[in-house]
């Protein structure tokens, strides 16, 4: 009795096991295959439509409007303790001017925070104007794709920040951005970029260079609201994002941009 | 800190043309620039080691260690000038641990680690296994012990089980093949896949990064093995030495074609930013270009090496020529990734102007740590020489016969 019993519990004992292994190496397989795929993935990130199901925030600058006063860039340096030297920009200001000759001048001393100085005689200007620079917010932003860590990400709202305590300051996000819009901070070692002021924005208000603008060139939006202001700056100009060939999903739409600009 | 704004200032006052306000400050510098130079090395030794192995290239037999070993010392420090180039070094586990998966750094360290671990020790685990038992037999003291250590305490060397060292070092040689270019071609990518930067973002600079680094890889053993025939006073086995020159000259060839072929697309196309690339070419990137790159790093070499196709000087001149040749392609190969590296960051991505490029003699980022990182790979292979000399290892055939 007591032997049968024992080779009955040995039986079971092996079966179970036996199952177990198969189980086993199904998971461990499934896990095995998938994961070889998984990586894969990531190569799909500028391929597929960009997300954005509830507020989708979307940026409008009306060029015909800047004047070019710079309060945009000193704002943003200010509110986002952005170091004071010229090298450092969340924000800035370009002046561009195109000459009688087709020749293309385009400057920005300080980022435009003190103004600006003609410095073409009025005769051999054809035409010019300015251009406030910031992050695009990108719905397919380089920045983000190439972050090795996912320090950069977008929110669900459309806003691409980064996450100073957990970027290695690889700066290969700076490389990535078409527009130039990131830098290191040289005491942090991490990146900094535009945030669209998301403190301001949580607590109901504009970001600082929007609310500063005394022409309101500045316009922001939910593009998912077809009544928004953003919707009919879109509707109502005729507006086009720098470098649209690089298909970035730049949410940053310009009225009267000239081709020119880049 | 301030130092550095410093610089930042006098970089201002050189700039060129309009260049956005955040582009003043390169952010790779030279350190970026050895990055990819040391894993072409690593990959180009590879590859020759594996020439004699898969290809059964026997004249090739006395690099083939000496390749194996250069490639694990480069490997060694391949990761350095990536690690202390970060603005927060201390950091840098999280790409292992939290890899974004759409960036292409992020899976740097699981094709290093594989590349190291699974082809690079094992290749030469199984190669040294047998010596390092033998050796452990014939030494005493710490050197044993390391010969112990090393080779896992296996005591084993019978034929059966030599035969299976060489059949697993064969099957891991297939795999390293792929998992070289992978590495190399991988690196590439890394520059290859930046659409924003129109110098980098070209389908071919995997394949120019992969070539080009079989190029330096082998010119760097080839190097090695002149200097340290010389140095050991041992008489240079021409015969095998004419063959890599053969090799090193077809390879040269087709990284010629290469990016003479991306440079002709590029000049055929001429897209948007054509104008601001072909004064770069013409202006700051002229003698790293046109004199470093092209006429001493590849033009010279093509010359000598394929003249020899033809016509055998005598050894005596084939040798100083093999020399002077492995020097300059490795140097032109260091320019070219200084080309690609720097070259892709003086012009603006507004392409309206320049930005210069400062380095500086000492700080992280600076001529001596950057010539730290080429320093330590030799001393490095030196200690590997002392330990697993490849001119040591016993003929395991003539062994076998005896058995």
């Amino acid at each position: 009795m007591s032997l049968s019993s024992s080779t009955m519990k040995q039986h079971k004992s092996n079966i179970s096991r036996r199952d177990f292994f198969k189980a086993g190496t199904f998971i461990v397989g499934g896990i095995a295959v998938t994961s070889v795929f998984t990586p894969f993935n990531g190569i799909l990130f500028a391929s597929e439509a960009p997300k954005g199901k509830g507020k989708w925030y979307g940026i409008g600058i009306d060029i015909s409007k800047c004047i070019g006063c710079g309060k945009c860039a000193n704002a943003c340096k200010l509110e986002n303790n952005v170091p004071q030297e010229p090298f450092y920009f969340r924000s800035w200001v370009e002046q561009y001017t195109i000459k009688n000759d087709g020749s293309i001048l385009v400057e920005s001393p300080n980022g435009g925070i003190d103004g600006f100085m003609q410095s073409v005689p009025d005769e051999e200007i054809f035409k010019s104007f300015f251009v406030p620079k910031m992050c695009n917010h990108c719905a397919k932003s380089p920045c983000v794709q190439v972050c090795p860590v996912g320090a950069t990400f977008e929110t669900d709202d459309g806003i691409v920040l980064v996450d100073e305590t957990y970027c290695i300051g690889c700066r290969y996000c700076v490389q990535a951005c078409p527009y130039g819009c990131r830098y290191i901070h040289p005491e942090k070692g991490t990146v900094d970029k535009c945030s669209l002021c998301i403190h301001r924005l949580e607590k109901g208000l504009q970001p600082a260079c929007f609310e500063i603008c005394p022409t309101e060139a500045r316009i922001l939006g939910d593009l998912n609201d077809p009544d928004s202001n953003i919707n009919s700056f879109l509707k109502n100009h005729t507006c086009m994002v720098v470098k649209p060939h690089l298909n970035t999903g730049s949410k940053l739409f310009y009225n009267a941009l000239s081709p020119e600009v880049r | 800190m301030e130092n550095h704004l410093q610089d930042l200032h006098e970089v201002l006052s050189k700039v060129q043309g309009y260049v956005y306000p955040n582009e003043i400050e390169l952010n790779w510098s030279i350190l970026i620039v050895l990055y990819p130079y040391i894993t072409g090395l690593v990959a180009g030794a590879f590859i020759l080691a594996s020439l004699e192995r898969i290809f059964k290239l026997h004249i090739l037999k006395p690099t083939y260690g000496l390749a194996l070993l250069t490639a694990l010392s480069f490997m060694l420090v391949a990761t350095m000038p990536l690690v202390s180039h970060l603005g927060k070094p201390l950091r840098a586990y999280e790409i292992m641990v939290t890899p974004h998966l759409s960036s292409a750094m992020a899976i740097f360290g699981f094709v290093y680690l594989w590349y190291l671990m699974v082809v690079l020790l094992l290749e030469i685990w199984f190669d040294y296994r047998r010596d390092m038992v033998i050796w452990a037999n014939e030494t005493k003291g710490i050197k044993r012990f390391l010969y112990k250590a090393l080779s896992l305490w296996t005591t084993d060397i019978s034929p059966k089980a030599v035969a299976l060292d060489k059949k697993l070092g064969y099957i891991v040689t297939v795999i390293g093949v792929p998992s070289a270019f992978l590495l190399h071609g991988y690196v590439g990518f890394i520059f290859g896949s930046i659409k924003a930067n129109p110098w980098w973002s070209t389908v071919l600079m995997p394949v120019i990064f992969l070539f080009s680094a079989i190029v330096s890889g082998i010119a760097l053993v080839m190097l090695i093995y002149i200097l340290l025939s010389k140095i050991r006073k041992q008489k240079i086995d021409m015969a095998c030495l004419d063959l890599i020159a053969r090799y090193l000259f077809y390879i040269l060839l087709i990284d010629f074609v290469l990016e003479g072929l991306d440079q002709i697309h590029r000049i055929y196309e001429a897209e948007e930013s054509f104008e601001v690339l072909h004064m770069l070419v013409f202006g700051k990137l002229f003698y790293t270009m046109f004199i470093l790159q092209g006429l001493l790093g590849t033009i010279v070499p093509l010359l000598t090496l394929g003249t020899f196709q033809f016509v055998q000087p005598k050894e005596k001149i084939r040798k100083a020529v093999y020399l002077v040749t492995s020097a300059l392609i490795l140097i032109g190969v260091f320019f070219m990734r200084w080309n690609v590296v720097i070259g892709g960051q003086l012009f603006s991505k507004s392409f309206y102007g320049y930005t210069s490029f400062k380095i500086g003699m000492i700080g992280t980022e600076g001529y001596l740590m950057a010539a730290v990182w080429i320093i330590v790979p030799f001393i490095i292979l030196s200690f590997l020489l002392w330990l697993l000399p490849p001119w040591k290892k016993k003929d395991e055939d003539a062994d076998i016969q005896e058995v």
